[in-house]
């Protein structure tokens, strides 16, 4: 199976553990994933923000690029998903673009990634990669806000509670908990600019994981992995309580599922060392 | 003056936005027209259900709740709107256009009011915040692709100065040695920065 790739900008960066997870479990699963050719920022929160038509031109620009491609175009990261979806919407109903000349058949799909492993890659692909059953950990799945929300732009299915994570991570045996904070907001880009009120979102979020029985959280988004990952530390000497919560991203429990090597590389560049629940799980 | 005392609205419950003396009597509707128009968005559709408010996960932080500020918008309260802590302080999460029973883009609304005040250069009521979304893009513009350390390095500069930027030091080693840092930024892009220049001009 071969589709597009548009990994987003964090992908190279902070997120890379997210990036190479992607890679190594696209390999096992024979999926080959083409990065779009010169791919650029989709613009983010900052470009919404600023302009309509900034943000709009800079997320068309790349769907220019997968158009020429034709192919199915995957997305990791939930902001450049649906400003790729917003932008799609705009190219669908013939509107111009700012600042770019573009042709626009559209007639490939774009997805998240856990919807697109999940619904085409399949779990009877994903049941038989697994080496070692995640029977022994009990994760909540958080998505976040943008893969999701609002549902006229991202086209979610089921947009107060998805599916595509919990399905994939059940599909390695993990014990997936139950829990009604899967798509509230980790505050975003507010990490920076009010972290005193990121820190109190994200501490709602670790303490509601707990409460649900989780002993860990699975993301599938750069921003959140990180709002939730960094300050823990920090979380903790405001509520005078211990936070030490391990975020995965989803993908990097499949490449513990399938025993790929890798694994020590990508949980070596977490804040919180989710190595010492793996080992208590008997899981490395 | 002793008895010059600011009233508090009794519907929206803010501070010298005096709704029963100078405002609902003569509604200004010019700057809920402009808000429409930018936005696209039909405000005056809001029958003030709250459940935008209800699932705001900053609310909190708010000096006017959701609902509130539209129906600021309603009543042409532009200034109040404009200076407000809460579009600014709005995280973009789109829960309450994801809920809202009349359709309205609320999100979209904040985002229009955030580009009217910035247009109007009214000094943002979190100054950080813009600063933020300048860094961000300029480093877009330069190098096609955001470049996160060069990115947070000028946000931090230019909104904490250069002790916050020394702050900062210890935590980028530590991303450094986690690599999570990309070293080289990306090459600039001609046809992103023609969107740029389009979207100057056109606004």
């Amino acid at each position: 199976m071969e589709v597009s790739l548009y990994p987003g900008c964090s992908l190279h960066g902070l997120a890379r553990a997210y990036n190479e997870s992607i890679e190594a479990v696209s390999k096992t699963l024979g999926v080959e994933l083409r990065e779009l050719d010169d791919w650029t920022c989709c613009g983010s929160s900052s470009a919404h923000v600023t302009s309509d038509k900034l943000a709009v031109a800079l997320a068309a620009r790349n769907l220019g690029i997968a158009d020429k491609v034709g192919m199915d175009l995957v997305v990791p990261c939930a902001a450049c998903y649906q400003r790729l979806k917003t932008a799609e919407k705009h190219l669908k109903q013939g509107k111009p673009v700012e600042g770019l000349s573009i042709k626009y058949e559209g007639n490939f799909h774009i997805k998240p990634m856990p919807d697109f492993l999940w619904e085409n890659v399949g779990e009877k692909a994903l049941r038989e990669r697994v080496k070692k059953s995640l029977k022994a950990l009990n994760p909540v799945c958080y998505y976040g806000c943008l893969t999701v929300r609002p549902p006229k732009v991202t086209d979610a299915k089921n947009p107060e509670d998805p599916q595509g994570m919990d399905n994939v991570l059940r599909s390695l045996e993990a014990k997936v908990r139950n829990w009604s904070f899967k798509t509230d907001c980790c505050g975003g880009n507010l990490a920076l600019t009010r972290p005193d009120l990121h820190m109190k979102l994200a501490q709602r979020i670790l303490d509601m994981a707990e409460e649900a029985g989780a002993d860990c959280i699975a993301v599938a988004c750069p921003m959140c992995h990180d709002n939730l990952d960094s300050k823990q530390k920090e979380i903790s000497i405001e509520a005078g309580k211990s936070y030490n919560v391990p975020i995965f991203y989803f993908t990097e429990l499949m490449g513990l599922a399938f025993n790929d090597p890798a694994l020590e590389t990508w949980l070596g560049r977490h804040t919180v060392d989710p190595r010492p629940l793996l080992r208590q799980r008997g899981l490395i | 003056m002793a008895n010059q005392k600011t009233e508090e609205c009794p519907v929206i419950g803010l501070q010298g936005a005096s709704c029963t003396g100078r405002s609902v009597s003569v509604l200004n509707s010019s700057f809920r027209k402009q808000v429409e128009e930018k936005s696209g968005e039909k405000v005056s559709a809001c029958y003030q259900c709250e459940k935008c408010t209800n699932g705001c996960p900053v609310e909190f932080a708010m000096d006017i709740a959701p609902h509130k500020l539209i129906y600021c918008v309603q009543l042409g309260l532009r200034d109040e709107v404009l200076n407000s802590d809460t579009i600014w302080v709005c995280a973009s999460c789109e829960t309450c256009t994801t809920r809202c029973p009349n359709g309205i883009d609320i999100a979209h609304i904040m985002d229009s009011l955030r580009q009217i005040s910035q247009s109007e250069g009214i000094k943002a009521s979190q100054e950080q915040v813009p600063i933020f979304h300048n860094a961000f893009l300029s480093s877009v513009r330069r190098f096609g692709r955001v470049h996160e350390g060069e990115m947070a390095a000028v946000y931090t500069l230019r909104s904490s100065g250069l002790k916050g930027l020394m702050g900062m030091a210890g935590m980028g080693l530590d991303m450094f040695r986690k690599g999570k840092v990309k070293i080289l930024p990306h090459r600039p892009n001609k046809q992103v920065k023609d969107i740029f220049r389009a979207a100057e001009r056109k606004g």
